[in-house]
């Protein structure tokens, strides 16, 4: 390795200075807001894990992982999402908590990167999850509180594309047999790689019309409509279970005023493998990644000795931001108070008036300023407190 | 808007004759280009023209929508792209060379050489065989020829360059076509036109696989 220079950070990892710090912390202000307003209770979890427990669960590839020894040997991760934090808990220390459980974070998570710049590898993601409810309300109540944190941060438009990851394995199974086989399509899904997909079809040994089924399967994008649609391919009770929980959430969604920013995607197969019923994303017009997402997640809790249904979702903050625009210009900033040791008292007097009635007020020594007029040009406000007497002027 | 990641070289010709056929008013400025960026506001396009390689990720990153990509580039940078539609033109494929003498046992520490060290170190891998790569960026042939290594893994299309080298293929690897590729948000967010033109060009693409 070349020697590093002393300004470097490790890949991925960046600075927040303050023009942009003061824009994501309006962008958590503005969620934080609204989640707590739906009632979530704000947790905190360690930032360090153990990497048999939450490593393992939370589904992220093990070379995405920071990993570090503790003193026993045991392989510690800084914590790479927040969903399988929060779900431990669930399962240990809030068992006994009352359901369903409504919590909400606002926690930094790491994912290493192994190849280039552009994406970070520690961002603040910003979500809830709610716990033991089975109901497709349950499902909907997380749809429309990331809808209305979106609206709450200043995203104007968005849309929201929702699927069901049952509706999908059971489609696939239902055609292809084997939960092997299955996954192998699934895999071409979550990959995005619908040529390889379609190929593979052609290649099975299966009827035209069950080949026909799997490429439909890859058209079911659009308004509610799509649903009868996906009616018509699945026979199996599984599928059809999926698409009348879809069907319910559809309904819930559109009363809620949403029918313009949800879509239906049956072919959305999320990155993280623990999710087994709806699932959905969100996106900005004009930013090229996904703000966040989430979905039902009916199996993670049982890794933790706790078998509950749960469902959330998370916002990345970077993305909310990013899609908020560029950052504004650097704030004026608000007042100085600039004096001589001599009349410290005075000054101070000022500044806590000042401070009292709402103002932001730097103080400061007057000697400690090498250029008084670069100095003073950032400040809205300037009171000189200097020499021997007089009042204070601006 | 859409905004379309074209590659330069090889596969550009016949991407453009493609979106021709499936309708798509292109202006005759396409033909004969340095521009990187050609506007085409009555069809509500823009085209940005990039290296081949460099397609897949215009498009994740969401500087472009959709793109036109080989798919040795698609294998080799493993983007976060939805890769919608096998265009079926610059068809070609992947394979293993080396000179005309060459045999596995005189290799005692085999060296590969090629554009796609990802790619030729998986297909290796899977092969059960521990290799050592060596990237180049371009004559990938004259490798074994000057001895830097002893195989070779590239595109082959007619195996003229091979030949005229003295290089035999000794693997058939897997074969290549360009994708239509499309960033997974610009999937939701542009889907009407997105879809469109995916379709548009499927008709194209299932026209041309009938014998004429």
């Amino acid at each position: 390795m070349t020697k590093l220079f002393m300004f470097e950070k490790p890949q991925g990892m960046r600075d927040t200075l303050p023009e942009l710090y003061q824009l994501k912390a309006e962008v958590k202000q503005a969620v934080s807001k609204e989640v707590q307003q739906w009632g979530y209770e704000a947790v905190e979890t360690p930032t360090v894990e153990f990497n048999e427990t939450v490593g393992a669960a939370s589904a992220i590839l093990d070379q995405q992982l920071f990993k570090l020894l503790d003193q026993q040997g045991n392989t510690l991760v800084l914590r790479p999402d927040m969903t399988a934090p929060i779900a431990r808990i669930a399962a240990s220390t809030m068992k006994e908590a009352e359901r369903p459980l409504r919590l909400t974070y606002d926690a930094p998570v790491f994912r290493a990167q192994q190849y280039e710049g552009g994406r970070p590898a520690e961002f603040e993601q910003i979500g809830v999850e709610l716990i033991g409810d089975t109901s497709s309300s349950a499902d909907a109540e997380v749809v429309t509180l990331m809808a209305a944190s979106l609206t709450r941060a200043g995203i104007s438009s968005y849309q929201i594309a929702v699927g069901h990851v049952g509706f999908v394995n059971a489609l696939l199974e239902e055609i292809l047999g084997t939960e092997a086989r299955a996954s192998e399509f699934r895999r071409y899904l979550y990959e995005k790689n619908y040529v390889g997909f379609r190929h593979a079809v052609d290649q099975l040994p299966l009827s035209s019309l069950d080949k026909r089924r799997l490429h439909q399967l890859l058209r079911l994008k659009g308004d509610t409509s799509i649903l009868d649609e996906a009616e018509k391919l699945t026979e199996s009770q599984a599928g059809k279970e999926a698409l009348s929980q879809l069907r319910s959430l559809m309904r819930v969604l559109e009363e809620d005023g949403l029918a313009e920013q949800v879509m239906v995607d049956l072919n959305l197969v999320m990155h993280m493998s623990y999710y087994t019923g709806t699932v959905f994303e969100a996106y900005s017009n004009g930013l090229g990644y996904p703000l966040g997402g989430g979905g039902r997640y009916d199996q993670l809790l049982e890794r933790f000795h706790d078998a509950e249904p749960a469902t959330g979702f998370g916002l990345r903050v970077d993305r909310l931001t990013e899609a908020l625009g560029k950052v504004k210009k650097r704030p004026v900033k608000d007042t100085a108070v600039i004096f001589s040791s001599e009349r410290r008292r005075g000054a101070l007097k000022e500044a806590a008036d000042k401070r009292s009635s709402g103002h932001a007020v730097v103080m400061q020594d007057i000697t400690g300023i090498s250029d008084v007029d670069a100095f003073t040009a950032q400040f809205n406000d300037v009171i000189y407190f200097i020499g021997a007497d007089g009042k204070g002027g601006r | 808007m859409l905004t379309v990641a074209m590659p330069k070289g090889r596969i550009f010709e016949e991407a453009v004759e493609l979106l021709r056929q499936a309708g798509y008013d292109l202006p005759p400025e396409f033909d004969d280009s340095r521009k990187l960026i050609i506007e085409v506001p009555q069809s509500g396009m823009r085209f940005i023209l990039a290296k081949p390689m460099d397609v897949p990720t215009y498009v994740e990153h969401g500087v472009a929508d959709v793109g036109v990509a080989g798919k040795d580039v698609m294998i080799e940078e493993e983007r976060d792209v939805y890769e919608v539609l096998d265009l079926k033109i610059s068809s070609c494929y992947m394979a293993v060379a080396a000179l005309a003498d060459y045999t596995p046992q005189k290799d005692v520490n085999p060296k590969i050489a090629s554009k796609y060290p990802k790619l030729t170190s998986d297909y290796f891998r899977e092969q059960g065989e521990q290799v050592e790569i060596i990237k180049l960026n371009g004559s990938i042939e004259l490798a074994p020829i000057v001895g830097l290594a002893d195989r070779i893994v590239d595109i082959v299309s007619t195996g003229q360059t091979l030949k005229e080298n003295g290089l035999v293929e000794i693997e058939t690897m897997i074969p290549i076509t360009s994708r239509f590729i499309v960033n997974p948000v610009s999937y939701r967010t542009k889907a009407k036109q997105i879809d469109e033109m995916v379709d548009r060009l499927a008709e194209v693409v299932s026209q041309g696989g009938e014998p004429s």
